[in-house]
Order: C-alpha cells, then structure tokens, then sequence
C-alpha cells in the first residue's frame, strides 16, 4: 500500500462513521424513558405534600431526645442493638445455609446441568421479595424478632451464594496438586489448600452482606418481624415526625459506624 | 527487649512461638488470631441468639408452617396473569425511569465528590458524607415518605428508586473517576482546554462503560426492589401482591411471584449480555 500522508482534519474524516449507531441507541433509549414516563401517576395528596415534607425536615432537626438517650425496650439504643443482632445472626444463619448451596453450584465442582440447576433455584430464592417472607416466617415463630432473623437469612442466601461460588470457581488447583503431590491427605488439602485460598474472600462477603441486612432489616419492621423498622413506620403512620427524626438519626449514625469498620476490615482481608 | 515493643498489644499477650533453626537462627511465628476472633464471634452470636429468641426446636418444630403457605401457591393460578400485566409493566417502567433519573443526577454530584477533579478537600468530603447519608436511608422508608409528599401511586415509586439509584451509583461513578488516568485530561488541559471540556473529552470516555454498566446492574436490582415498594402504598406488583397475601387467595400470590420471577431472569439475561458489550 502506498503511504498516505494525512492531515489531522483529513484523519478525523476518515474515522468510521458510527453515527447511525449511535442515533439508534439514542432513540430506543428516549423511546423507552418515554414509555416508561406513561406510568407516572399519583393521587395528589391535595396540596399537603409541602406541609408534611416540611414537617419530616422539622421533626429530622429536632429529634426527640427522651426516645433517643433511653435504654428502655422502646428506646433507639435498645432497637437498634436488636436489629444489629437480627442482621448479625441472619447473615450467620445465611451463610450456613449458602456455603453448602455455593458448592453446589459451582461448575467446577459438580457437573454442570445439576449446578445450573442450583443457580436457578437460587434465583427464584432470590427473587420473592423479603416481606413475603417475613409474612411466612410470622406464620413459622410467631410476631418478634426471630422470624425477622430468619428472613434476613433467607434473603442474605441469593447475594452470598452468588458470591460464594464465583469465589469457589477462581479456586487454584495447582496448590490442591503440589499438596497431593508432597502427598498430604485430602483433610490435610482442604486445611491448608482449600480453606486458605476460600476464607478471605468469604469472610469479605459476610461483613459487606451483613451491612447492607442492617440496612434492609427495617423492611422487616413493617410486617412486625422485629427491629428497628416497626416503632419507625407506626411513627410515621401517626406524623410523629420527630419520633422519626430520632430513629432515622440512631439508623443513620449506626449504619455508618458500621460501613466504615466494614469498610476497614475488608480492606484488610483483602490485603491479607 | 526492643522488638517486643514493636509488637501489637495482641502479640503482647499471646507470645509469638519461637524456633530455632538448624543454623542457630531463632525466627518467631506469630500466634494465629484465629481463636481470639472465633471467640467474639461466638460472644456475639450467643447475646444474639438471646435477644432475638433463637430457638432451633421452634425451627425445627414448626418449619413446616413455612411450606404450608408455599405449598398453596402451586399450582399458581394461571387464569390470573391478565391482572398482573399492568402492575407488571408498572413495576418495570418505574425501575426504568427511577434509575435514569437517579443516574443523571448523580454525575454533577459525583464530580463534586471526586479529589482529583475538585482540589477542594472540603467540598469533596462534604459531597461524600452526602452521598453516605443517602445511601444509609432505606428505599422502603424513602418510599413511605415519597407517598406522603407526591401521594400515592407510582411516582412516589418512581422517586424512591431514583433516591436509591442517586447513592448508589453516585458512590461507584465518583470511586471510579477517582482512579481514573489524569494524564489525558492534564495534556488536554495544557492544550488550553478549558476545565468542562477537558473532563468531558479525557474523563468521561474513560468511565462511562462502566458507569453505564453500574447503573443496568443497579437497574437490575431495582426491579426486584420495586416490586416491595407497593407495600407501603408506592405503586407497582406489590400493591396486589399485598392485597392478594391480605385475602390468602395464595394461587394468585405464586402467579405474581412467577411472573415476577420471569420477568427478572429475561431482564437480567438481557442487562448481562448488554454489560458484556459495554466491556
């Protein structure tokens, strides 16, 4: 080929044309946003949604104190301690039920049509939203904070198995040969080949999964499954926005003291 | 001894074990803190089992309640999905508009948030504790509140996935512009570009497939989030989901809770093949 010598401008022109790509991406997009626009309806609170939003940043600046400092059963402290217990043992419970899950779902461990069949059955797990089980697990304990834990635990098994077999398919097999090749028994394998190369990543996924159930755990409250999220909507079914100020404070403060241990202690695993 | 004063206070107390080597050398392995962490772990799992009332005979007993309501919901009752369409379709277009929306409007905030863009530590810091703030409210109580102020209906919906999809994809757009290579927009920015331009042609070429692929991922999600939203009066499946779970006609909950199911797994089919494209 001859060479050709260009100028900037000539080169820029010779750039592949992608505007018709471009323009059809742009309207399927517009269209569907349109679509999407035609379900918008609300059945307008006549004129009081001003008044109550100004109520809710009322009553969030001026929390009530008597709720927020007391450690009665009613009180934030004591609530949210239950809820952080109710996110602590369901994602424990979760992990229980997942590890055995994620083993079998990963391809590199069973064979591949029954794995597929347990990343299915996780999915449809995954799928039913967590105040339908709440509903089934009232039925199981009774109102209170366990059927809450259970449900954590029920809703915590898509996220950490997804995570967990991700983690078991990027397992190194040549650690599991040179350990059978200085020839350790398989015991021997699973504790110093196996459990090594899994925990790290494991333990990872627990305390981010155990952040973000202290954070879904208030949808529990609403079906009377424990924790912090009942006193919240009664509060705020009655307008007792000041109520909801202090328990939104007491959430607020404790999530984010605890995203940013988590965040700390992740970063050290992955360090090692 | 000088070392030992460089230990933790954990090695303090536990010694680390000494050998000593063939060749006289003595090195020390540390204790492993393996026992100490499963002790805590153990502490906290006992004070929460007593707090929440964990009982495993309970679970064990009465678990079949649990299978008693599934149980029901099969066969679904297939006649039903005529009515289940439109809340359907509800659900989907809500997550659709509410993550667009909550996308574009986390760029500008996530810029104020990102240090290498704004030199100004302040302003970061204070649009990063913003977006902290946001992401630690619950979308179902955002949503409660979005039905007080907009009303019932699919727009208090509509906002409160968008509120989700502001803090969520604002905190990964603003991580991601952070570690973003500065070299292109300081060469642009030498060429006289002005501050906009350049990040809009050395910074956002960089980020926006993966930002793209954040926000389908998080629309993914937001499917499945939008269909609890109905519990609280916010439009969407959950509203008859609800309804239907209140009458305990429970061949008509397994027909939702099907088509919902279906619905996710065509989407995220469909999100994962266009986010393959994007990287």
């Amino acid at each position: 080929m001859p060479e050709i010598k260009l100028t900037v401008a000539e080169t820029l022109s010779r750039e592949p044309k992608r505007w018709m790509v471009t323009l059809f991406i742009v309207l399927v997009s517009v269209l569907l946003i349109a679509w999407s626009g035609s379900a918008l309806e609300s059945n307008s609170t006549g004129g009081s949604g001003l008044a109550v939003a100004k109520g809710i940043i009322l009553g969030i600046l001026h929390p009530t104190t008597d709720i927020l400092f007391t450690l009665q059963k009613n009180g934030v402290p004591y609530l949210l301690v239950e809820t952080m217990c109710i996110a602590f043992l369901g994602t424990l419970v979760g992990a229980v039920i997942s590890i055995p899950l994620a083993f079998l779902g990963a391809g590199n461990i069973i064979p591949k049509p029954i794995a597929v069949i347990f990343r299915v059955f996780v999915m449809a797990v995954r799928t039913i939203p967590s105040f339908v089980y709440g509903l089934m697990f009232i039925m199981v304990t009774g109102p209170g904070a366990f059927a809450g834990l259970l449900t954590m635990s029920v809703c915590s098994i898509g996220m950490l198995s997804k995570m967990f077999i991700e983690t078991i398919e990027d397992l190194d097999k040549g650690i599991l040969e040179s350990l059978s090749a200085s020839g350790c028994t398989t015991f021997d394998k699973i504790r110093y080949g196996i459990i090594p190369q899994l925990l790290p990543s494991f333990s990872s996924t627990l305390i981010y999964r155990f952040d973000m159930n202290l954070r879904d755990a208030t949808v529990l409250g609403i079906v009377g499954a424990g924790g912090i999220g009942a006193p919240l909507i009664f509060a705020m079914n009655s307008y007792r926005w000041n109520d909801v100020g202090a328990i939104l404070l007491g959430l607020v403060v404790l999530v984010l003291i605890v995203e940013w241990f988590s965040s700390k202690l992740r970063n050290a695993l992955m360090r090692g | 001894m000088k070392q030992s004063e460089s230990l933790r206070l954990y090695d303090r107390i536990f010694r680390p074990r000494t050998y000593t080597l063939e060749n006289g050398k003595t090195i020390e392995e540390k204790r492993s803190r393996m026992p100490f962490i499963l002790l805590v772990l153990l502490a906290a799992t006992i004070f929460s089992g007593e707090i929440t009332g964990f009982s495993i005979s309970t679970l064990f007993s009465r678990i079949g309640y649990f299978f008693v309501m599934l149980g029901d919901m099969f066969p679904p009752d297939f006649a039903y999905m005529s009515q289940v369409w439109t809340p359907l379709w509800d659900t989907i277009k809500m997550s659709l508009l509410g993550s667009v929306i909550g996308a574009l409007l986390c760029i500008p905030f996530a810029v104020f948030s990102s240090e290498n863009l704004l030199k100004n530590k302040v302003v970061t810091t204070v649009f990063k504790f913003f977006f902290s703030v946001v992401r630690t409210l619950p979308t179902l109580v955002v949503a409660l509140i979005a039905t007080y102020v907009f009303g019932l209906g699919t727009l208090a919906g509509t906002v409160a996935i968008a509120v989700f999809t502001f803090a969520y994809c604002g905190k990964i757009l603003y991580e991601q512009i952070e570690t973003v290579d500065m070299g292109s927009h300081e060469a642009l920015e030498a060429l006289g570009m002005g501050r906009l331009s350049s990040i809009r042609y050395a910074v956002w070429p960089q980020v926006l497939p993966s930002f793209l692929s954040t926000v389908l991922f998080c629309f993914e999600g937001n499917v499945r989030y939008a269909s609890i939203l109905g519990y609280v009066g916010a439009g969407g499946l959950g509203l008859i989901l609800n309804e239907k779970i209140g009458w305990r006609e429970y061949p008509r909950v397994g027909m939702i809770l099907l088509a919902l199911f279906v619905a996710v797994v065509v989407i995220e089919s469909l999100s994962s093949w266009l986010r393959s494209k994007l990287t």
